[in-house]
């Protein structure tokens, strides 16, 4: 009962708070008067922004958008690769020296497209200037290139010009990001996550062995790697390590912490079009998703094993960290994969397959709260979809926030659709005809299916966790999730600000009783059915083959002899 | 006299619409047959090609009929066994094709039907065409170009649409209009100014400046229209194309992929079983329907008398946000009638009724003649010879007409501040009650008309303006569907307030010029509006192709047609809205089939996984309890093929439109389209699958 009332109590915080986180970002982003920020930070945008050259006026295109964002991304990308593949000596107290060239892109990719897929042993490949310079470094950078397009995105579909990517980038820095991680740190710091520089800690062991206990500036790593949807762990043990996640406490908030700021860019985006009813149901939609999706893989993990439970009680306890239990893990797992997070607790790999289900449905469609300001962009793509199939079913070109969809607008809105089957079905196959000598599959069956689709389905919605029994630090994996990984990011990007800049163009309505409402529960409904099929049902097939076919297998023999009898096998 | 009489009455189509129809009702015998036959030809690979989500189809199709002749062509473990179970499933896509092709087909079946019709008008004649030097030689009419004059004489076929030049004539136009009294032409009339292809002239002659070369016409223009051939695709089914294409092209990616995964499983289904699946769910139900729609929703204008000259207008008119009407014929009859004399400044009603004779006895509307009813009914007789005077004509810049006496007497009448500025000219006075009687009748929702002879007020003609039936309930269904209409009249801004309360229009503008149309139409135009309205006058012309939807009355000029999206034959105004629900229902029948096709989905999905890979330990998704995985298969494929043809009468009709709120609109089509395309194949595929098992086919 006690993860029940944790669980609901942390996503009752999460409600509560993100009005007015919300509003804050609305007014970061609106660029409303903050006096007690703009007395100092001001100065210091404005001195940044000079220093490269920008008026810091807004973009009259897309293009205009993009291409600053493209350069910044590939300079930032280009001097963590540097840094990875020359690690040098200083604040690098085990010498570890630079990375192999196809690990170093594919960790620089993954942290730059704020995926954090680690195909990599942190504490055994990379030094403390490496974890800052390089890692750290990209996670707020990537989370602020993200907050920049969901808030771009936000003002193209409120009919506002679609803003300049460098000051939004440092905005989301100084005013939203780095405050927000030091107080998050502080917090990690109180409940006993270690911020050093120091070496690791030899210590003798019980059984009077040697063993290094590798140690760092953890907390604000832990921090940016929850707010900012990063995920990617200072240890490869990730959250389920003591010293990421070292209480219950932290544990509930990280979960906080994934969730606020995907939920408080839902709000904003009402407040930008002046709507909150609108953002209140959006909000609501995801937040069923979200529990639903909990209550599956809560009461999965909770049941355990049927198979096993002859001789096992207490639920599924592979792969758990005891002091969280089964049931907040499998929490986690559904927030950690809806936020784009990819951060871990637990063995998703162990976890039961309606957990792996959950979770790759939430891959999929990317919106349960989704990630760093992309949540929010993809959200608003389905809506878009949604008020293009049903709204010509009141007689009148489809309408939203009174602009008119038209071709273009379903041109991008599909091309979206489009990259995740590209990115993730025709890696998932190839990997899977090359066999498990290629794929480095450690299962057979249903569960190896679940191994390989998940980890491009994580590449490709940047959300980087995986089922890690995959032998992934290979040149082949390495450079095929490198594909979905940027294929998820910048194609997406590109189509979105696309899509709002193109939206925010058209000449705006008034409502009328003819005009079809999008901020009714009627629509919301609506709205979740054809993101449940257009995002996900594409991808039934594979989830029937891999988790479904997993859960199945699962089911008391009995039951399945007599399904067996009711239908002919014998063709 | 009798025939400029007619003319001068704006006609008023009569009788239930369907009895008016200008042309005779489209054969439909034979329809069917021509289409199954066009069906076949269809499956031609470069027509189907322009349709990706058939042509997809149409691969599919190819590449089963090959596996069905050569079981192992891509796979080594087939054999001959496979063969029987191939060929079924080639036949239903087969059969897919043909319904998808079938619908189309009939739809441009009935277009031509229509076509036909509309072309019987058109029958090539010989042409007087006169030479510079002002002989005549016979001509065909099909070699008449724009510009050209032509001479027609009583008994000829006028051959092609013109302008008049010289000359009054009486014209049959019954042929596109389907009145049969004859209609009076003359020159620089903006009301008769034009004549029609296919008409015939009954009485005198006329000299006409063609106006639009061969195959060019309005019936040319709507004959390419209906018949499919030339129809480019609507902006809204290009974007609904767009989606669909791509919905293609994610499911394949997603069947394509699925070999190898399931390979992994040791499950990789058939070559044949993939390709029933992919074409289970790329939604064929709408590709293949698509086309259909779209042409039957121009044949659905057509069959209203209505000639559109594009696709893009009639689906405007379902975005029409705002109607401007003319009060005039549209929202009241036609003809005001003269009711009541109300005299001022001391003049006897006899007086004023002698004055008003005396301004009106030019007059040739049925508004002045009205007044000459009433005034000789009550006895008035016309103070100077007719023979001698001079009638002054309306315009609406002096917003007076009237008539000046042989002895040079200034009778006249008008609206009432023009006659106060005239009287004042002539250096008279406006009697104060005049104001009284002006605004006695305005409040009576009637115009009144003040009557001077020179600088002397003798008193206000009442006329009384009749408020067409039923035209209040059709505003109400209109801003229900949340259409605004603007009611525009040359009234002054009283007697407008009156009409527009009565007649529940939502704004009206008074004292209206026509350059107050097109201000109208910019002003609600630049909030993002798509404005729709009627015309016929030549200064309606600006006005008619500034708006969205611009439909001219085919009474009008031909400048008026020109720059109008449609044309009524029947020169009905009020028809607008007919045309509205047309093009709403065209988008609706559209989003309702794809709805349904894309829900769908969700059965296809249950019936044909679980039989596809029966070795993955997938039976509890067996939901439907299909008796073997082949027959489910092919259920879910026979399902597929036979939900088009049983659409196709809706996709041909379109759904029925309702003025409701679009909050109460999408909830009644969600539940049947929606809820219902979730529903409708878990039953409909079980029921296959029982009848295949009865039939013991697989």
């Amino acid at each position: 009962m006690l993860p029940w009332l944790l669980a609901a109590t942390t996503l009752a915080v999460v409600a509560l708070t993100a009005p007015s986180l919300g509003r804050y970002l609305f007014d970061v982003f609106d660029e409303r008067p903050q006096p007690a920020w703009d007395r100092w930070l001001n100065p210091i945008e404005a001195g940044l922004l000079r220093w490269i050259g920008d008026n810091g006026r807004s973009a009259d295109t897309a293009m205009g958008y993009m291409l600053p964002l493209l350069i910044s991304n590939a300079l930032f990308g280009a001097l963590a690769l540097l840094l990875l593949l020359v690690q040098p000596a200083w604040l690098n107290p085990l010498g570890f020296g630079g990375l192999r060239w196809d690990l170093a892109l594919h960790t620089t990719i993954s942290f730059l497209t704020n995926t954090d897929q680690q195909h990599l042993v942190p504490e055994q490949s990379l030094g403390n200037l490496a974890q800052l310079g390089a890692m750290q470094f990209l996670m707020f950078v990537s989370a602020a290139t993200g907050l920049a397009v969901g808030f771009a995105v936000i003002r193209g579909f409120s009919g506002r010009p679609i803003g300049s990517f460098h000051r939004d980038l440092l905005r989301a820095l100084t005013r939203v990001l780095i405050p927000a991680s030091l107080l998050l740190a502080l917090f990690f710091l109180v409940s006993g996550v270690p911020m050093t520089l120091a070496p690791p800690l030899e210590i003798i062991t019980l059984e009077g062995g040697r063993q290094l206990l590798p140690r760092g500036p953890i907390a604000l790593f832990e921090a940016i790697k929850q707010l900012g949807e990063n995920g990617g762990g200072f240890v490869s043990a990730n959250s389920a390590h003591p010293y990421e996640n070292p209480t219950l406490l932290t544990n509930l908030v990280s979960t906080w912490a994934m969730l606020i700021i995907p939920a408080a860019t839902i709000d904003a985006f009402g407040r930008f079009v002046g709507n909150r009813r609108q953002s209140n149901l959006l909000l609501a939609l995801v937040f069923a998703l979200l529990l639903i999706g909990a209550v599956v893989a809560m009461t999965a993990e909770q049941a355990g094993n049927p198979v096993l439970e002859r001789w096992l009680s207490g639920g599924n306890l592979q792969g758990k960290e005891l002091r969280f239990g089964p049931a907040l893990t499998g929490l986690w797992a559904v927030v950690t994969t809806g936020t784009m997070t990819g951060a871990v607790n637990g063995a998703i790999d162990a976890a039961m397959p309606l957990t792996i289900l959950t979770a790759l449905f939430n891959l999929f469609l990317q919106v349960v709260f989704g990630g760093q300001g992309t949540g929010i962009a993809y959200l608003l793509v389905f809506v878009l979809l949604a008020v293009f199939l049903t709204g010509l079913m009141v007689g009148r070109t489809p309408e939203f926030l009174g602009r008119k969809v038209e071709k273009p607008q379903v041109v991008w809105a599909s091309l979206i659709l489009l990259i995740h089957p590209i990115f993730v079905l025709i890696p998932t196959a190839l990997t899977l005809a090359g066999g498990t000598e290629l794929a480095g599959i450690s299962n057979p069956g249903s569960h190896g299916i679940s191994q390989v689709v998940y980890e491009y389905a994580s590449a490709a919605a940047n959300n980087g966790s995986g089922l890690e029994g995959l032998g992934d630090a290979t040149p082949w994996w390495n450079i095929t999730t490198s594909l979905s990984l940027l294929g998820g990011r910048f194609l997406p990007i590109a189509a979105l600000l696309a899509l709002a800049d193109g939206f925010r163009r058209k000449p705006a309505l008034e409502p009328s009783p003819g005009t079809l409402r999008t901020d009714t529960g009627l629509f919301t409904s609506v709205t979740a059915v054809v993101l449940v099929i257009l995002g996900a049902l594409t991808f039934f097939p594979v989830l029937a083959l891999g988790p479904i076919a997993e859960a199945l297998s699962l089911l008391p023999v009995k039951t399945l002899g007599a399904i067996g009898d009711v239908l002919n096998l014998a063709s | 006299m009798t025939t400029t009489a007619r003319i001068q009455f704006p006609r008023m189509p009569r009788g239930p619409r369907q009895e008016r129809r200008y042309t005779e009702r489209p054969r439909q015998q034979g329809l069917v047959q021509r289409a199954i036959m066009e069906a076949f030809r269809k499956l031609d690979p470069r027509l189907s090609v322009a349709n990706p989500v058939m042509f997809v189809v149409w691969c599919g199709t190819v590449l089963c009929l090959l596996l069905t002749l050569v079981p192992n062509l891509l796979d080594a473990r087939a054999t001959a066994a496979d063969r029987g179970f191939n060929a079924l499933i080639s036949l239903t896509l087969l059969a897919t094709l043909l319904f998808a092709n079938f619908a189309e087909a009939l739809a441009e079946g009935r277009g031509k039907a229509q076509a036909d019709a509309l072309r019987r008008t058109q029958a090539r004649t010989e042409a007087r065409r006169q030479r510079p030097d002002g002989s005549t030689e016979m001509v065909d009419s099909s070699t008449l170009r724009r510009g050209d004059l032509v001479l027609v004489q009583a008994g000829d076929v006028i051959p092609a649409d013109g302008e008049v030049i010289t000359g009054v004539a009486s014209v049959d136009e019954s042929a596109i209009t389907g009145e049969s009294a004859p209609v009076l032409k003359e020159a620089g009339s903006d009301v008769a100014g034009s004549v029609t292809g296919g008409t015939r002239i009954l009485s005198d002659q006329l000299t006409l400046r063609i106006s639009a070369d061969p195959g060019k016409g309005f019936i040319d223009r709507m004959i390419a229209l209906v018949e499919g051939a030339e129809r480019s695709k609507t902006p809204n089914e290009i974007a609904l194309t767009v989606l669909l294409a791509v919905l293609t092209q994610v499911f394949l990616i997603a069947v394509a992929t699925l070999s190898p995964v399931a390979g992994f499983l040791n499950q990789a289904p058939s070559v044949v079983t993939l390709v029933a699946l992919l074409v289970a769910l790329i939604p064929t139900t709408i590709g293949g329907l698509l086309s259909a729609i779209g042409i039957a929703g121009m044949d659905r204008v057509a069959q209203f008398n209505v000639i559109a000259t594009s696709g893009r207008a009639v689906e405007a008119c379902g975005d029409v946000n705002t109607l401007i009407l003319d009060k005039t014929g549209t929202i009241t009859l036609g003809n005001r009638l003269a009711e009541e004399f109300l005299p001022v400044g001391g003049h006897s009603s006899a007086e004023l009724a002698e004055a008003a004779l005396g301004a009106s006895c030019f007059d040739q509307t049925p508004e002045g003649r009205s007044i000459v009813r009433l005034a000789e009914k009550q006895g008035a007789v016309l103070p100077f010879d007719a023979a001698s005077a001079s009638g002054i004509e309306f315009s609406a810049r002096t917003r007076m007409s009237g008539t000046d006496s042989p002895e040079g007497t200034e009778f006249r009448k008008g609206a009432v501040d023009a006659v106060k500025g005239f009287v004042r000219s002539r250096g008279g006075t406006v009697p104060d009650e005049l104001d009284g009687c002006f605004e006695q009748v305005s409040r009576l929702g009637g115009t009144p008309l003040a009557v001077c002879r020179g600088g002397e007020v003798f008193g206000v003609i009442y006329l009384k303006d009749i408020i067409k039936p039923g035209i209040r309930e059709r505003f109400d269904q209109l801003r229900r569907m949340g259409i605004r209409t603007v009611m525009l009249t040359g009234d002054n801004p009283i007697t407008a307030g009156v009409i527009a309360r009565e007649a529940g229009v939502d704004d009206f503008i008074a004292e209206a010029t026509p350059e107050d149309k097109i201000a109208v139409i910019q002003q609600e135009q630049k909030l993002g509006k798509l404005v729709a309205m009627t015309g016929d006058g030549s200064n309606d012309a600006p006005a008619l192709a500034q708006a969205n939807v611009g439909v001219a009355m085919n009474s009008g000029t031909q400048a008026a047609k020109e720059a109008a999206n449609m044309v009524d034959l029947d020169s009905d105004p009020t028809k607008l809205i007919d045309i509205v629900t047309i093009g709403k229902q065209l988008l609706i029948t559209r989003g309702a089939l794809t709805t349904f096709s894309i829900a769908n989905d969700i059965a296809k999905y249950f019936a044909i996984l679980p039989a596809l890979f029966a070795g993955a330990g997938l039976q509890a998704l067996n939901v439907m309890k299909l008796a073997s995985p082949k027959s489910a298969i092919l259920s879910a494929m026979v399902f597929n093929a036979l939900i088009i043809p049983a659409l196709v009468p809706l996709a041909l009709k379109g759904v029925q439109f309702r003025p409701l709120s679009a909050e109460q609109l999408l909830r009644r089509n969600l539940l049947v389209f929606g809820l219902g395309g979730v529903v409708a194949p878990f039953v409909g595929i079980k029921l296959i699958d029982l009848a295949l098992g009865a039939l013991r086919l697989v």
